[in-house]
């Protein structure tokens, strides 16, 4: 497995586990709140800190772990970052289209907010298995 | 699992034949990943026209005596 590869599990797992804890987070709190009333800033932002943060970390922990060969970016890895940027850029474009509705119908910040924070994650997360798509199976 | 190229290779062949050339040996005088090679050897990526004519000349021998295309039916 290549450094990029490598980089790439790192990311899907803590795009996918800090989004999910962040929604165990929020839903716990609606449990007890109303929409308009739920503090959902400060739990977002601790969460976009912990995702880079955890980034970082993560990938230290798996070079230890696992050391690469090297850490050279090949033509081949950028073909393959190119082509998940691709897909995950469409799906970002699509997603965004629900966020500029929400505004449009002037609903609470809570769900404009977290649709754009959803459309990110999901961005990366699809761009991110097309990129390990490639890497296994080829393309 | 379907081949994502039809582009097929020898270059096992021509490592085994130039003195087992290992594939990070290869790798390095390429300037890729000892992964892409791998990637290449087994039909998984398909590599551009330009790195196609370096590994040939690694091997010194015509780009058609490492990569091969099926002709059509």
């Amino acid at each position: 497995m290549s450094y990029e590869e490598k980089g790439a599990w790192v990311y899907l797992v803590v795009s996918v586990g800090v989004f999910g804890a962040y929604l165990v987070v929020i839903l716990g709190r609606l449990a007890d709140a109303s929409v308009a009333g739920v503090h959902f800033v400060t739990p977002m932002l601790w969460s976009i800190g912990v995702a880079i943060g955890a980034n970082v970390v993560g990938r230290i922990l798996f070079e230890i772990a696992r050391p690469s060969e090297s850490r050279q970016v090949d033509r081949r890895d950028k073909e393959i970052t190119r082509q998940g940027e691709y897909v995950g850029g469409l799906v970002l474009a699509i997603l965004m289209v629900v966020p500029l509705a929400l505004s449009l119908a002037e609903v609470d910040h809570f769900w404009i907010a977290n649709a754009i924070y959803a459309a990110f994650v999901t961005y990366a997360v699809t761009g991110t298995v097309v990129r390990l798509v490639a890497y296994r199976r080829g393309f | 699992m379907v081949k994502p190229t039809r582009v097929t290779n020898s270059i096992r062949a021509l490592r085994s034949a130039h003195g087992d050339l290992t594939q990070a040996e290869l790798a390095r005088r390429v300037d890729v990943t000892r992964q892409t090679i791998i990637a290449i050897e087994q039909g998984r990526y398909s590599p551009s026209l330009e790195m196609a004519f370096q590994i040939a000349r690694v091997f010194g021998v015509p780009l058609d005596e490492v990569f091969h295309y099926p002709a059509d039916d």
